[in-house]
């Protein structure tokens, strides 16, 4: 933990972290990659009982999430347009 | 004594004494009420009790069933980690205000009858409008008074809804009312601003984030609980419930991933929670209201913790904008963990609280068929993950390292921190204790290799598409902003109607004076002109002009005598 309380900015001699070295966030990175298409590929050994045709869609679930939350994004970046305004906009 | 004592009047009285009190007596003493007050609650068998007569109305002051007993329950336990967590604090407005809340929210939960729900309701807005206005700034300030408007406007309906059932059924009793009498809409809305139904929602995302560090915690449990506690006694099955719901699932969550103050991004994230909740009400299955009470009862804990890191860091840093943070996990590391167990609490994760109560919701609309309505709670489901689960933590702890260094969070706040992601933990791996407190047998097992495996894919590639958007640059960045929302209407619109009417009143009031004292001017000059010292009355008149206007007057009455 850093012992330096409240100053601004970190020093140069400060510890370096795990996550400081860009290789390890990329090990994260291929960790998801690696997980999802595990999750993807053994949804075939994974019987569905839901009362809805469209679950029973290979790796529906998988698809949905990631659509879903891409649709999610660029909704919500687009809304931006409309709904952004500066920050003191209702004390002036 | 205490059998007929509500445990929210043990509150409300102990916290008359706080004031006298300092230092560590006063710390152990609060500790100590809600304590007394879970044991006074476990110690009632089920049934009514504290029954008082007014007028001809028998009022039922605490009901004890398993539905109250549950609500009552987490109420006091949030409020003993509440109060754990605002121990540093030397305010004693926000300890008075603090429990007087909490004990108004427990005492609503064990009243029988609309006249007392009645009173703890408006106990509830007006204490909790003190930690709000604690924060001591004008911005708090002006929240403040936005948010008793809204929730002293939710009391008014709900007595005007009281009045009126009473004239009709002769009945004060809290019962199930349902939408068909005036009466019954009148509460349902009273009911639906304090949830924050969609387009009744805006006080919560206004003021929350407004509060003090340890008010927002205390805040976040007690209100919006409340309302689904009430909606699951008065409308559970309510149909028109599960379009509300499911809008409440699904629209905050755009909002909240461009929101860049992270307690606002929460309070929309709570917002989507009590969305999954109503839903289960207006499915109105044992199954479904089951799910809605466990999801309160898990939701209250993981949206505390989630509070609570969020005020730590806020207390630490000054600051809780997205754009203004990151890297913090190398000051707060424990903070940064704690923060990270109520983010997989609220997406859902396997061995997480939120994975066995929001299953109970979602199962129950598709055994009943609800297809889009089951597809919208997977939207917000991955959404929440999204939101909530990775950008709070990530713009707060990782993503870019803002330099900022500081110590770790107080240990009061780690310890109720550490306790609250305990009881996370517990619940998510050991749901049974849970599902035992619930108001109807359970029968179902949230862990089948179906549900993990199907709910691991869904938040997989849910933080995924965060990873690929992320590092494609497509992700929008933490802007600091203001994002238009409903309370745009009246703090924008309506205010500049208001203002736009007040000078149009101000433009007539200026004519009509104006008018007037023009008017009595010249009637003033008139009289000045006749009467003045030249005017024409005031002059002396020689005899030949009387004598002229005398022959005058005598010519004209020959003529006229002679016509």
């Amino acid at each position: 933990m850093a012992n330096n309380e409240n100053s601004a900015k970190g020093t140069a001699s400060e510890r370096r972290y795990w996550l400081d070295d860009s290789r390890n966030v990329d090990r994260i990175v291929w960790g998801v990659y690696g997980i999802c298409a595990f999750l993807f590929l053994i949804d075939i050994l994974v019987p569905k009982h839901g009362p809805f045709s469209v679950e029973h869609v290979f790796a529906f679930y998988g698809v949905f999430g990631f659509v879903a939350c891409v649709g999610l994004v660029l909704a919500a970046k687009a809304l931006r347009v409309i709904l952004m305004r500066p920050e003191d906009y209702y004390d002036r | 004594m205490t059998g007929e004592l509500s445990p929210g009047q043990i509150l409300i009285v102990g916290a008359l004494l706080v004031p006298l009190l300092r230092g560590r007596l006063r710390a152990a003493y609060m500790l100590a009420l809600p304590i007394i007050a879970l044991w006074s609650l476990v110690s009632l068998p089920y049934g009514s009790f504290g029954e008082l007569q007014l007028l001809d109305m028998s009022l039922v002051t605490l009901r004890v069933d398993k539905l109250s007993f549950v609500f009552g329950v987490i109420f006091l336990i949030a409020a003993f980690l509440g109060i754990i967590y605002a121990l540093h604090v030397d305010d004693t407005v926000q300890h008075v205000a603090g429990l007087i809340y909490a004990g108004s929210a427990v005492g609503a939960v064990f009243a029988g009858d609309l006249v007392t729900l009645f009173v703890y309701w408006e106990g509830t807005a007006i204490a909790s409008v003190f930690l709000i206005w604690a924060r001591r700034n004008e911005r708090s300030f002006h929240a403040g008074l936005r948010y008793l408007v809204v929730q002293v406007g939710s009391g008014v309906l709900l007595l005007a809804g009281i009045i009126l059932h009473y004239r009709q059924t002769g009945s004060i009793t809290f019962e199930h009312m349902g939408t068909d009498s005036l009466a019954g809409v009148l509460i349902f809305l009273a009911f639906g601003i304090k949830c924050a139904f969609p387009l009744l929602h805006n006080w919560l995302q206004d003021s929350y984030p407004e509060a003090t560090i340890t008010g927002t915690v205390m805040l976040s449990v007690f209100t919006t609980k409340l309302a689904v506690y009430a909606l699951a006694r008065g409308y559970a099955g309510t149909e028109l419930l599960v379009p509300i719901g499911a809008a409440m699932a699904a629209f905050p969550i755009f909002y909240a991933v461009i929101e860049n103050d992270l307690r606002r991004v929460l309070s929309y994230s709570l917002n989507n929670q009590l969305g999954f909740m109503v839903v289960g009400i207006g499915i109105g299955t044992e199954m479904a209201v089951n799910g809605t009470v466990a999801h309160a009862f898990c939701h209250i804990l993981y949206k505390a913790l989630l509070f609570m890191s969020m005020g730590a860091v806020l207390y630490r840093t000054g600051t809780i904008k997205g754009s203004e943070l990151g890297g913090l996990y190398k000051s707060m590391p424990w903070t940064a963990g704690f923060c990270i167990v109520g983010a997989a609490s609220i997406s859902g994760f396997p061995l997480f609280s939120g994975f066995i109560s929001k299953a109970l919701i979602i199962t129950a609309a598709m055994d009943q068929g609800y297809f889009w309505t089951w597809l919208v709670l997977l939207f917000a489901s991955a959404g929440v993950f999204h939101h909530s689960g990775i950008k709070i933590p990530y713009f707060a702890f990782f993503a870019h390292d803002s330099g900022k260094r500081c110590s770790e969070a107080p240990a009061n706040m780690l310890t109720a921190m550490a306790i609250t992601a305990v009881l996370c933990v517990v619940i998510g791996v050991y749901p049974q204790p849970l599902y035992d407190l619930l108001p109807y047998q359970v029968d179902f097992r949230p862990y089948t290799t179906e549900h993990v495996v199907t709910q691991l894919q869904l938040l997989m590639f849910s933080a995924l598409a965060f990873t690929l958007l992320m590092r494609t640059g497509i992700y929008p960045p933490e802007l600091r902003s203001t994002n238009l929302d409903f309370d745009w209407f009246y703090r924008r619109l309506g205010r500049g109607l208001a203002l736009a009417a007040g000078h149009l009143a101000e433009r007539a009031w200026q004519f009509v004076t104006t008018g007037a004292s023009r008017g009595a001017r010249e009637a003033v000059n008139a009289i000045e002109r006749h009467h003045g010292p030249h005017g024409v009355f005031a002059r002396t008149w020689p005899t030949g002009t009387m004598a002229f206007w005398m022959t005058i007057m005598l010519a004209a009455y020959l003529i006229l005598s002679y016509l």
